[in-house]
């Protein structure tokens, strides 16, 4: 736990003091959002329909940039070695990363994600919805892209790679989450569940890859 | 079972039993298109309501379910690589991906060219549909893996996790159909599954699918025969370079 810990406010120092790569994630998943109503017209009607939708989607595709520098520094550096020498399993290596992830990207997401929503003409009793739904479905985005990331370590090709895999994987997050923010009947319940069952096999199969990434 | 899957892990008594096993199957597939496709097209009954179009169901059920069982098979050889290092799992899933990628797009491409006259569309956005369609993008991943490390043992390892995470997707394309009510649209068709199949369709649609099964053992023991030949040849080149 002291590792964890240890681990965790590391990871979250890093990601506050290096120029804020994950302040980055945010600013494109603002960007992404401002840039819907000019494309498709700013005619409110049209926006509220599909504005919980959008959200989702660019919130995916503002993870997946974020995963990038989720192990790769510490790959690098050497610092997974070091790490994965230690007696503590890769698993908690592994959870104590993505906690950091998601306090750096997921929840900032979801407490901006109603601002956005308003601006995007999501009704105003669909705001509330719409941030649960965000804190809801974000952890899962972060646990499964970490699966994504791990394995492709070392890669050529690999931020595309990591998309290619993950997106697949991301789709029934998307589903239920985009559901769930439209206050769809049982979509927030499946939605936990699918975090939930990240939770149990995401870290396995990451700390597994990262294990064969360090043993290379 | 798995003592005679430990056998085989010697390349030249694989090079064997693929040798006496490949006529069979090469075979018994040609025989079983031959008399499925004239069972399936000339010799069954049209639909009464779909008229010829039900024809596709010969071609598409087998596709669909042979995508799902390689994807299986494939999972399962990488939880074998990864548990055991049989070194002919890992290439028996590697040689899996590309037979599995065609079978589902064979699946997609006739199951739209089945839509259209009987749902009046291509696509829907179904969880049977997107499902499978996420099925493709997993096996394309898994190529892609594969080829993206310069060391073949990383990249074997790597792919044999992604193999076994994708996994998951398997029981959602399995039982999306009877899932999804309660969120989704229902399947516009029900598939077939709980209504009996009449057997004179019945009867065409199982030789058919003993086709593609035949098939696709005829390519995985080539495809699992022409890696072991390239990864001898790559051995034999680093014996001649000094």
């Amino acid at each position: 736990m002291r590792v964890f810990l240890a681990l965790l406010g590391r990871d979250l120092a890093l990601a506050g003091r290096q120029g804020g790569e994950s302040g980055l994630a945010l600013l494109f998943f603002v960007l992404g959002a401002v840039l819907f109503p000019l494309g498709l017209g700013p005619d409110p009607g049209t926006l509220a329909g599909v504005g919980s939708g959008l959200l989702w989607v660019i919130a995916l595709l503002a993870a997946l940039l974020s995963l990038e520098r989720l192990f790769r520094p510490d790959w690098e550096d050497g610092t997974l070695d070091l790490l994965a020498a230690r007696p503590e399993p890769l698993v908690m290596v592994v959870l104590a990363k993505c906690a950091a992830h998601w306090l750096a990207t997921g929840l900032p997401m979801a407490v901006i994600a109603p601002l956005l929503g308003s601006m995007l003409a999501v009704p105003g009793e669909r705001l509330g919805l719409l941030a649960v739904s965000f804190l809801v479905g974000t952890p899962a985005l972060t646990l499964i892209g970490a699966a994504g990331a791990a394995l492709t370590l070392g890669a050529r090709l690999g931020g595309v790679l990591t998309a290619i895999l993950v997106l697949p994987l991301y789709i029934p997050v998307l589903i239920f989450g985009a559901a769930a923010a439209e206050g769809r009947e049982g979509a927030l319940a499946l939605l936990a569940a699918l975090a939930l069952a990240a939770l149990a096999l995401a870290p396995a199969a990451a700390a597994a890859a990262l294990r064969h990434a360090v043993e290379q | 079972m798995a003592r005679s899957l430990h056998r085989l892990a010697n390349p030249g008594r694989f090079r064997r039993f693929a040798g006496r096993v490949l006529p069979w199957t090469a075979g018994l597939s040609a025989a079983a298109f031959t008399a499925g496709l004239w069972l399936a097209l000339v010799d069954s009954p049209i639909d009464y309501q779909q008229k010829d179009s039900v024809r596709i169901m010969y071609v598409h059920v087998p596709a669909a379910w042979m995508a799902l069982s390689t994807y299986a098979v494939m999972a399962l050889a990488s939880a074998g690589a990864l548990i055991w290092r049989h070194p002919l799992a890992e290439l028996a899933a590697k040689a899996s991906a590309a037979p599995g990628a065609c079978f589902t797009l064979i699946a997609l491409v006739t199951g739209s060219l089945w839509g259209l006259p009987t749902w009046g569309t291509w696509w829907v956005w179904d969880a049977r549909l997107t499902s499978v369609l996420v099925l493709l993008f997993l096996y394309i991943g898994y190529m892609a893996l594969w080829r993206a490390f310069d060391d073949p043992r990383r990249a074997g390892r790597a792919a044999a996790v992604l193999a076994l995470v994708g996994a998951v997707n398997l029981p959602v394309v399995k039982f999306s159909v009877d899932w999804w009510h309660t969120l989704h649209q229902p399947a516009s068709v029900s598939r077939f599954g709980a209504p009996a199949l009449d057997p004179a369709m019945l009867r065409p649609l199982l030789v058919m699918y003993a086709a593609f099964l035949f098939f696709w053992a005829t390519v995985l023991l080539l495809r699992i025969r022409a890696e072991l030949d390239e990864r001898r040849l790559a051995a034999l080149a680093l014996q001649r370079s000094p």
